[in-house]
């Protein structure tokens, strides 16, 4: 089974940092096959950026997918976007806080509504709103099983230990959001 | 078991290269591998190497030259419109006998094309890197792994033939992230033997009456008979010639691909076969030499269509393909260019298109 | 008692006959360049990276070490081989097309990274083996094959002074411009070349040593006629001496 993800935001929204930390932390916690693909615009400032990951039992083939499983939006411009990338049966996941649900003029994907800026303003860490967010989708998912990430993100952030405790909280607070979002 | 560590691929090429005993590495600014220049910068004084970053690509391969003239292993990287600026250090390192590695991280094309992934260099790397119509070995990594295992041998390749040798990547490879076991690092014993093996025609002083001449050509005469002893090397690269056969047994219909491109094929050939269309694959791992021999020698009454998959327009490796198949079956393309990539849909749209119209 | 005051340098290849032209002084050149490593007892750590053309020519000449550095790239390729190599003595030698024209931006960024190698500069204002053409520092009004009506600078622009183009910069070492057509001068390049040979020795840095010679050939005069114009109108516009000296005892 390969799995597509595409993450897009704003330069600034950790989107890169969350494909990375995903991606990684499969390379070193399982077997799986894992791939991460960066993409930039040409702005190092206030551009969109996305990337994508793809996660396989099976030799990975592009890195890149225009009919991705999965789709993470951080924000509208990447909503209007990359919305005809998901497939139907995707799961698109959006950042409720600044995209517009009503925006989503499709009705054959499933729609996962998690309102990260908002959650990492009241939590007073606004720069967790990608390690929120990770832990909505691998809840939604499955992905990978939560441990992964978890220990990926007490890898990541070795150095700087202080770090580990509330990016791991955010990180369970995601899971909480999407685990009520999956029973819906 | 070496330790798993996921990697971009830049970055894995400069660890592996100073793992193979780069020890020198010149490089000039340009997207999209900046990050090859970027960790050689930090890895080099870490072990008691050189960085330099040249002033344009032509100081960068003329310090490449200079460099590996010493009997240093040495490498620079750039990519696509930087690469053209190299044609003359890489055809004066093949005049003078210089083993260097270089690599290419391609880009959209021609001029100053796109920064994103391509593959529009197929020609000029396989065919004609500089004037006087000389050869290279150049390797075509297909996977992270790849770039690491191919950037390790193009030194011992290099040193082996004294000559330059090409890692031909791109885009995709030099910035996506894969997991990647690393080779052993050459130890400083190993390291000097090598360099000691070289003294002989290394340019770094010698007693009277031994002195070095390292000559790209010039005055003093005698090149017809250097190139035709060069040509005597080129003619043993028969065993050079390196290229994957995938699921090629019973298939029907091929696919043809090096780089970023075969791995795509390999996956639309899985999808094939699911969908019970005997495909497969051919990809040189070497694009030179290219393995002309995997196609001339296929089963004609089989094989009803050749699917050349490359992220160049107009196709570049079809030429190669062409010439060993002369006009036996069909070959069809799947094509990507100027910065825009290849996916798994497209080439499986095309591979079905191929097979609805040949079987 | 018989006492040697004179012998031949082993940085020459014994028994060659010069082949440049009458009046040119690159194989005065080669001489001292070869003295002086002798002197530092250094001529089997020599390296010398030369242009092309009438440089290229003294591959033919030379006891040690050599590579030929494509037009204009010598000061790259010789930062690649002393960086590689950093107890060998390297200089790189140049005409005045090879590194004022096609090599500025290999002089001056190598310099400017004082790169600590040592540029042997033979400056003759002409292109030599490619037939006389227009160099950049070729004087105002002087004929060349691709200025037949002479240099003229409102469309030619003005001789360029490499040795104050680089007197611009901080790290470079030492800059001295001197000529070999009297002893005296010959003497002073001797000097000039050891002086630079032993500030590389010394780890110091980038050095130049810029040789205002004739070209009578391409200037279409006798070597005497060359001799004079090479004081009268050379001198003046590329005037000798030391145009910086760090390591002058002040």
């Amino acid at each position: 089974m390969e799995r597509n993800l595409m993450i897009a935001g704003f330069g600034g929204q950790g989107v890169m940092t969350m494909g990375k930390l995903l991606a990684e932390a499969t390379s070193e916690s399982t077997d799986l096959q894992v791939s991460f693909f960066p993409s930039y615009g040409a702005a190092m400032r206030g551009g969109t950026a996305n990337c994508y990951v793809v996660i396989s039992d099976d030799e990975i083939g592009a890195p890149v997918s225009n009919n991705l499983d999965d789709l993470v939006v951080m924000n509208g411009p990447s909503l209007r976007k990359f919305l005809p990338n998901l497939k139907p049966g995707g799961n698109l996941f959006i950042n409720s806080t600044i995209v517009d649900r009503a925006e989503v003029k499709r009705d054959d994907i499933r729609v996962i509504e998690a309102p990260v800026t908002q959650m990492a303003l009241d939590i007073k860490n606004e720069r967790a709103l990608n390690v929120l967010m990770l832990g909505v989708y691998v809840a939604v998912t499955d992905a990978v099983p939560e441990d992964v990430i978890i220990k990926g993100i007490e890898h990541k952030f070795e150095a700087k230990p202080h770090l580990i405790a509330p990016n791991v909280d955010a990180f369970k607070m995601g899971i909480e959001v999407g685990l009520k979002e999956k029973a819906k | 078991m070496s330790e798993r560590v996921f990697m971009k691929g830049c970055e894995a090429i400069a660890e592996a290269a100073t793992r193979a005993g780069c020890r020198f590495f010149a490089g000039y600014p340009i997207t999209p591998q900046n990050e090859i220049p970027e960790y050689f910068a930090r890895r080099m004084p870490e072990v008691g190497g050189v960085f330099v970053q040249g002033e344009s690509e032509v100081a960068s391969v003329n310090m490449l030259y200079g460099a590996a003239s010493t009997g240093t292993r040495a490498m620079s990287s750039s990519s696509s419109c930087g690469i053209s600026l190299y044609s003359e250090g890489v055809s004066y390192m093949n005049a003078a006998r210089i083993p260097a590695v270089y690599v290419n991280v391609q880009r959209g094309g021609p001029g100053i094309g796109a920064i994103q992934p391509a593959q529009q260099d197929y020609l000029q790397a396989t065919k004609a890197s500089g004037n006087g119509g000389f050869r290279m070995l150049v390797l075509a990594p297909a996977t992270v792994q790849e770039c690491v295992d191919m950037t390790y041998r193009a030194f011992d390749l290099a040193a082996k033939y004294q000559n330059p040798v090409l890692v031909l990547t791109d885009g995709v490879m030099g910035t996506m992230m894969e997991p990647v076991e690393l080779p052993p690092m050459k130890s400083d014993e190993e390291l000097a033997e090598l360099k000691a093996a070289y003294h002989y025609r290394a340019v770094v002083g010698h007693p009277l009456g031994e002195a070095v001449f390292c000559r790209p050509g010039g005055i003093g005469g005698g090149w017809e008979e250097i190139n035709k002893e060069t040509v005597k090397m080129y003619e043993t690269w028969d065993s050079e010639v390196e290229y994957e056969e995938f699921m090629m047994d019973d298939a029907e219909i091929v696919l043809a691909a090096y780089g970023i491109s075969a791995r795509i094929s390999r996956y639309v050939v899985k999808a094939l076969r699911k969908e019970g269309i005997k495909a497969g694959m051919i990809r040189p791992i070497k694009v030179s030499p290219f393995p002309y021999e995997a196609f001339d020698k296929l089963d004609f009454d089989r094989v009803k269509g050749i699917l050349n998959v490359e992220m160049s327009i107009p196709a570049q490796m079809k030429w190669d393909i062409e010439y060993a198949v002369h006009g036996r079956c069909p070959i069809a393309e799947s094509l990507r260019s100027g910065g825009e990539l290849l996916t798994n849909d497209q080439v499986l749209a095309a591979a079905r298109a191929l097979a609805k119209e040949v079987l | 008692m018989e006492k040697q005051v004179y012998k031949k340098t082993l940085g020459v290849l014994p028994n060659t006959v010069s082949g440049f032209c009458p009046g040119c002084m690159h194989s005065t050149v080669h001489k001292l360049i070869g003295e002086v490593a002798e002197d530092l007892g250094y001529l089997d750590k020599l390296v010398r990276v030369e242009g092309v053309g009438c440089c290229g020519l003294g591959q033919l000449y030379v006891s040690h070490d050599s590579t030929i550095a494509a037009h204009g790239r010598g000061c790259a390729v010789a930062t690649g081989i002393k960086r590689c190599t950093p107890e060998s003595l390297v200089y790189t030698y140049q005409g005045d097309g090879d590194l004022a024209s096609i090599g500025m931006a290999e002089t001056i960024l190598a310099a400017n990274r004082g790169e600590n190698f040592t540029v042997i500069f033979v400056n003759n204002c002409i292109y030599g083996m490619t037939g006389g053409q227009m160099a950049p520092t070729t004087l105002i009004g002087m004929k060349s094959t691709t200025t037949p009506k002479g240099r003229n600078p409102e469309e030619h622009g003005y001789p360029i002074h490499m040795c104050e183009v680089l007197n611009q910069l901080t790290a470079p070492y030492y800059l001295e411009r001197v000529s070999c057509d009297t002893p005296q001068h010959v003497i002073a390049t001797r000097k000039a070349i050891k002086k630079a040979f032993q500030y590389q020795l010394e780890g110091k840095g980038f050095s130049m040593v810029e040789i205002v010679t004739s070209c009578p050939t391409n200037w279409g005069l006798t070597p005497i006629a060359a001799l004079d114009f090479l004081r009268d109108k050379m001198f003046a516009e590329f005037p000798l001496g030391v145009i910086r000296d760090k390591g002058a005892v002040k």
